[in-house]
């Protein structure tokens, strides 16, 4: 690198800055100046991070840049250092970026509050850690943006600390946190013990040396922690619940770049998880399994944000899926583009909100599209965008992942996918038609004050708008040798082709039929949504049966042809009465029968969640209390209780020592365990 | 000459005396002659060690142990003479305020 | 025999301390009633002139007091550790005992014999100064600890730590007196000699080194001789659960290290597993029974239970990585439970007792930076980056690793989580609830005084611990 790269430190130094300045002095600051702040150091890291970029362009190479040495000591030496490399780049290019505009959302979305300057405090403290999170040059410093943004999630969660619901929130999104990071400090303790280094390029250039059990044992600790952070299948429960925070955290912290945390250390320690098969199947699994049940959850959800948190977790799942099958740059590319759409979903959920009164319920809503034309544009922008119809940017990240599952072969996986995908479409246009069609559900007082939200807010969403509907053709065109796959392909290595596919590097007949599948899959969804959520007569009405003709001019153009074939030699006459008769019987069925299946799937999941994953919590959580109270009764207040212990415990260790010793077995057991357990 | 073992197992009975006495006793004045019980238990260890091994410190150690042993019963005397006051009880079952 | 004056320089700072003392206690009688604070100045002169002499000393070696005695860099960090302990101690205190009612000038004396006995402890290097030294520091903590003496809970704490105390002492002593007999001697470096290569035919070492680690597992409440902890620290007096949680941990520790690494290094592997044993029990039942606690200083006592439990892997591991790593968890434990402390006391006021967590409600609308230190301090307690709680437990799963005992680490690290979830309550009452009632928190100078220096330098350690780290690297070197 022909300049240096020491001025990377100032990416996060600026919010640093900005913390600094509205802790300590922004109660007593203007909202304009608190927010002049705040937005102004993300807008300032921005530059600073895009000039990086510029530089990492040119020059791909890994360059390695120490502020200090945070901890000395004989064999292990820890600098706090930074790595910037084609990764690092695109992940602070989104956190500055996608960052920014969220926090420039948030001067119109927070205005009044009386907490704004502690909001924003506490948004840029978010945005250092995560900086530090993805710049740090060894496990220790990415472990501490790792806290860091847990912690400011915590924070974030409980910003509206007046409601209870909030308070419990926060806290289970730490709790649930600090199991996965337990997992992650584990790994990272294994690393230590194998390598004798924390830092990256030690542990990648010999990682080599790695035996697979070890690879294996250190990588599925990682992933625990990966699952904690990016809400995965079982731990996933605090996503939906952290949507008590404000609107812009849940967009920036839950759906752009905290959240995914855990798909950035995956990707990161791809060589180690390469080593190890099984931890990559593994990955691959748990993506897989939890795109799925959290799409069918999202299918019956009424809250407008609570939807789109089960769909983050399902499309955390597709990268975590892309992961497993070794398409890493696939798993990048769907974190930026999701990142993108999923911020402006819910940016623009929160204009609603905030036009509504804080109204989240979606069966109070329905008809908006009127009062708030450039929201219901944006939005639906988005939910294309998130449902995979091409040209939109999810479109070709998604059908990457999908096409690479498939390729690698795990066709099961790539069907978990594929009928996630149908459901995203689905439970997207659900939510586009309750929300901004079909009749107005709300109070005519509500509906009085119904307003387009200010240009502060709107702007922010017509950027991410654009960058949804262009930026996968601009990063990832062609399908896998796009822009971002070349630039990302020194970190990530060239995709992880199974034998015998390398010269299938040209697009071929079945990448097509695998995209065409893609696409008719997420039309399906949207199909069934519209035919559901506007043929139905509850929502009949003028707009409502205007619509239902329209549908079914579509309809027939989508299954006409096939009707024609069949039924090749029947009288026009026989065509009409044919084509009515499935229109009022089949489709009806089927409406009917993806109806019931997939109430019934979500009352399933819905099950699961609540006896399943609540109760194996609860029952960790009653254990420590049943066992805490029964610990609490020796402590008896009686003195010569305690005294009895005392010789109790003299007892307990002699007899220890004579059971070590006399028993060979266990004497063998106990010093494997001790000398041994480091491999 | 009296074989080193004889005041071992006489020390040993002492302290085990003494322990029971700590466990079993409710008044917390037997409770401190108990603990007593213990350092003179070590005491005997040491003399008779010391006489054994031919060497002084042992005995020295005793002095020590003494004069410790002495400063914590003026201390032990005085908790129990301000408890005395408060409660109006030496019973060791009654002072039980803080558990859990 | 012989005597050198140099050897009365090698004691001086304990000299000074204990001189310091016995003029507190002269003095005390001809000042008039409530201008005891005076004395408290004097400790301060005390520890300042002690700091400044071992500051000297910081670097010599050497044997003194026919083997006595023995001055060291190891011993010597931990003499600057107490120093400070003590001092933050006096400043808690000062306010403190006005405010109760026992603003008696002996109280200084008493911090100051504890400190001397503590001292002794640390640089012992005979298991008579061993004995001493723990007798010196805990006399003075069982008059400590019913000092509201007009308090029952007070008393019933002093009896409590006293019963038990000198019963875990007559433990103790015999186990001395088992080794003595065994070995010939009371020297460590003798008893080191004489296990050098030994084989262990006499069940009675085994007798013996049980009993010391019961008398030692007692002072630095290891599971499970660990019960008075929770009710001596809910009874005594604040400032007293503090320098009691703080520095009688730190000694006791240092004593034990010195022991057993030193003594009895050579037979490792008898108790290596024993206190293996200890240790996991401590962390268990520390961080489990604390899940439920509602007194504040109760869930401090099971939080430093725990935290003892982690402190003892370094002990367990015991090179040089082992030891140095321990000197740094009892360096940063010490200022964050300081710390919690000082902020427990400002809580203390007229008709409320403020040592539930419910008192902590709304804290964070009264006085956002009390709020903002607790807040570092729980965080650090908790293990959570960047605070120094986390570098101190980092460098103890380290040592661990190094040691290939990774499955403790596993579980050490496990119940870090669970940890999280006590010490994240309080925070969470300080900043999502509340308050109760207006009140206006009183904040002495002192107290403020302790919590700015306590959060600073947790801070501090935690984002750059190298100058502190420097310093016990090199009194680890001069140990091995």
């Amino acid at each position: 690198m022909v300049i240096g790269v020491d001025f990377v430190w100032l990416i996060p130094a600026f919010p640093l800055l900005a913390v600094l300045i509205n802790g300590l002095v922004g109660h007593r600051l203007s909202e304009r100046a608190v927010s002049v702040t705040a937005v102004g150091s993300v807008g300032l890291s921005f530059l600073v991070a895009s000039a990086t970029l510029v530089q990492v362009i040119a020059d791909p190479a890994p360059a390695v840049t120490a502020l200090f040495t945070w901890i000395p000591g004989g064999d292990l030496v820890v600098e706090f250092n930074a790595l910037i490399d084609p990764l690092t780049a695109v992940m602070m290019m989104v956190i500055t970026g996608v960052g920014f505009l969220i926090h420039a959302y948030s001067i119109g979305y927070m205005h009044g509050d009386s907490g704004y300057a502690r909001y924003f405090t506490y948004l840029n403290l978010f945005t250092v850690s995560m900086l530090i999170l993805v710049m740090g040059g060894n496990y220790l410093v990415m472990f501490i943006g790792w806290e860091g943004v847990g912690l400011c999630s915590y924070l974030l969660i409980g910003f509206w600390y007046e409601r209870t619901s909030a308070i419990k929130a926060g806290t289970k999104a730490f709790v649930v946190n600090r199991i996965g990071d337990a997992g992650f400090l584990v790994g990272l303790f294994l690393i230590f013990a194998r390598f004798g280094s924390l830092n990256y390029s030690d542990v990648f250039s010999r990682a080599g040396e790695l035996s697979t059990a070890t690879a294996t044992a250190i990588t599925l600790c990682l992933f625990i922690g990966a699952i904690g952070k990016s809400a995965q299948l079982p731990l996933y429960t605090w996503l939906p619940d952290a949507m008590e925070g404000p609107t812009p955290v849940s967009a920036l912290i839950h759906a752009a770049t905290m959240v995914t945390a855990g798909v950035y250390m995956v990707v990161r320690n791809h060589v180690l998880f390469d080593m190890a098969p099984l931890s990559l199947q593994t990955v691959a699994v748990i993506g897989a399994a939890t795109a799925l049940f959290s799409a069918t959850i999202g299918l019956v959800q009424y809250d407008i944000k609570r939807v789109l948190a089960y769909s983050t977790v399902s499309q955390l799942g597709y990268m975590f899926l892309a992961c497993g099958v070794g398409a890493y740059a696939s798993a990048i590319f769907h974190l930026v583009t999701h990142a993108f759409f999923k911020a402006l979903l819910f940016m623009s959920a929160g204009s609603v909100i905030h036009a509504m009164g804080g109204e989240q319920d979606m069966r109070k809503m329905g008809g908006l599209a009127k009062h708030l034309p450039k929201t219901a544009t944006v939005f639906i922008i988005g939910a294309i965008a998130i449902a995979g119809i091409p040209p939109l940017a999810g479109f070709w990240s998604k059908d990457e992942i999908l096409g690479a599952a498939f390729k690698h072969g795990a066709p099961v996986l790539w069907f978990m996918g594929l009928t996630a995908a149908a459901m995203t479409s689905f439970y997207m246009f659900r939510q586009v038609y309750m929300t901004f069609y079909g009749s107005a559900r709300m109070d005519h007082d509500v509906e009085h004050h119904l307003h387009e939200s200010p240009n502060v807010m709107i702007y922010p969403l017509i950027v991410l708008a654009a960058l949804s509907l262009l930026g996968g053709l601009l990063l990832g065109f062609p399908p896998e040798e796009g822009w971002i796959h070349r630039f990302l392909g020194p970190v990530t290595g060239a995709q992880a082709v199974p034998a015998g596919r390398q010269e299938a590097h040209a697009i071929g007949a079945i990448d097509y039929i695998l995209m065409g599948l893609s696409v008719a899959v997420a039309l399906a969804g949207w199909m069934t949504a519209r035919q559901i959520y506007l043929k139905k007569p509850e929502t009949a009405g003028a707009l409502a049966s205007r619509f239902a003709t329209a549908h079914s001019v579509l309809y027939n153009k989508y299954w006409v042809d096939e009707l024609y074939d069949a039924t090749v030699v029947e009288p026009s006459k026989g065509l009409g009465r044919v084509a009515n008769r499935f229109d009022d019987r089949i489709i009806d069925g089927i409406v009917n029968a993806v109806g019931n299946l997939t109430q019934a799937g979500a009352a399933l999941s819905t099950g699961f969640e609540k006896y399943m994953i609540y109760g194996l919590l609860n029952i960790t959580g009653y254990a420590n209390h049943i066992a805490a109270a029964i610990l609490r009764k020796i402590q008896s207040g009686q003195v010569h209780h305690y005294a009895a212990l005392l010789v109790i415990g003299i007892f307990i260790l002699v007899n220890l020592y004579l059971w070590f010793f006399d028993n060979t077995t266990v004497a063998l057991l106990l010093s494997r365990l001790s000398l041994n357990g480091g491999n | 000459m009296v074989p080193l073992s004889y005041y071992v197992i006489l020390s040993t009975m002492v302290f085990v005396i003494g322990v029971i006495g700590v466990l079993i006793r409710r008044n917390i004045i037997v409770i401190l002659l108990s603990i007593e019980l213990m350092l003179n238990a070590a005491n005997i260890n040491f003399v008779a060690f010391s006489h054994y091994l031919q060497n002084i410190n042992g005995q020295v150690f005793v002095f020590f142990v003494l004069t410790v042993a002495a400063a914590e019963v003026v201390v032990g005397l005085a908790i129990i003479i301000a408890l005395y006051r408060g409660k109006a009880t030496v019973h060791i079952e009654n002072i039980n305020l803080m558990k859990g | 025999m012989n005597f050198a004056v140099t050897d009365i320089g090698a004691v001086l700072p304990e000299v000074i301390v204990a001189v310091y003392a016995c003029a507190i206690l002269l003095i005390e009688p001809f000042l008039p009633k409530g201008r005891q604070e005076v004395l408290a100045y004097f400790g301060f002169a005390a520890l300042g002139v002690a700091f400044y002499g071992t500051w000297n000393l910081m670097r010599t070696d050497l044997t003194v007091m026919n083997g006595m005695f023995v001055l060291d860099p190891f011993g010597n960090f931990f003499k600057l550790l107490l120093y400070v302990a003590a001092a933050m101690t006096i400043l808690l205190s000062m306010e403190y005992l006005k405010r109760e009612g026992i603003d008696r000038g002996e109280y200084y004396a008493f911090v100051l014999l504890a400190t001397c006995g503590m001292m002794i402890l640390v640089s012992a290097s005979d298991l008579i100064m061993v004995f001493l030294g723990l007798e010196l520091m805990s006399i003075p903590f069982y008059i400590l600890a019913g000092f509201k003496r007009f308090e029952e809970k007070s008393l019933e704490a002093a009896a409590k730590y006293f019963i038990l105390g000198s019963f875990s002492s007559g433990i103790l002593l015999f186990g001395i007196s088992l080794l003595y007999g065994l070995s010939g001697t009371t020297n460590l470096q003798a008893l080191a000699l004489h296990l050098r290569g030994a084989e262990l035919q006499n069940p009675a070492w085994i007798l013996a080194m049980i009993l010391l680690v019961v008398g030692f597992g007692f002072k630095i409440a290891a599971v499970p001789f660990h019960m008075w902890t929770p009710d001596v620290y809910e009874g005594a007096p604040t400032p007293v659960t503090a320098f009691l949680s703080v520095g009688s941990k730190a000694a006791s520790f240092a004593v034990f290290l010195r022991v057993f690494i030193e003594a009895l290094g050579g037979i490792q592997s008898d108790w290596r597993f024993l206190l293996i044993f200890l240790s996991v029990v401590t962390i268990v039942l520390g961080n489990v029974v604390a899940l439920v606690q509602t007194n504040i200083k109760r869930m401090l006592a099971y939080s430093s239970i725990a935290h003892a439990g982690y402190a003892m892997i370094g002990l367990i591991v015991g090179d040089s990585l082992g030891i140095f790593s321990l000197m740094i968890y009892m360096l940063i434990y010490a200022f964050m439970t300081l710390g919690a402390f000082g902020v427990v006391m400002l809580l203390r006021r007229e008709g409320v007792e403020g040592d539930e967590i419910r008192d902590f409600a709304g804290l964070a609308r009264k006085d956002r930076l009390t709020a903002f230190a607790m807040l570092i301090f729980m965080f650090s307690l908790a293990g959570i980056p960047p605070t120094a709680g986390f570098v101190a437990k980092f460098y103890i799963f380290m040592a661990a690793v190094n040691a290939h005992l990774t499955w403790l680490v596993v579980l050490g690290v496990v119940f870090t989580a669970v940890s999280a979830y006590f010490y994240l309550r309080v925070v969470m009452v300080m900043y999502m609830k509340e308050p109760d009632e207006a009140v206006q928190l009183s904040a002495p100078p002192g107290v403020v005084m302790v919590l700015a220096v306590a959060a600073a330098v947790v801070l501090l350690l935690g984002i750059y611990p190298s100058p502190f780290l420097d310093y016990a690297q090199e009194a680890v070197l001069k140990l091995r």
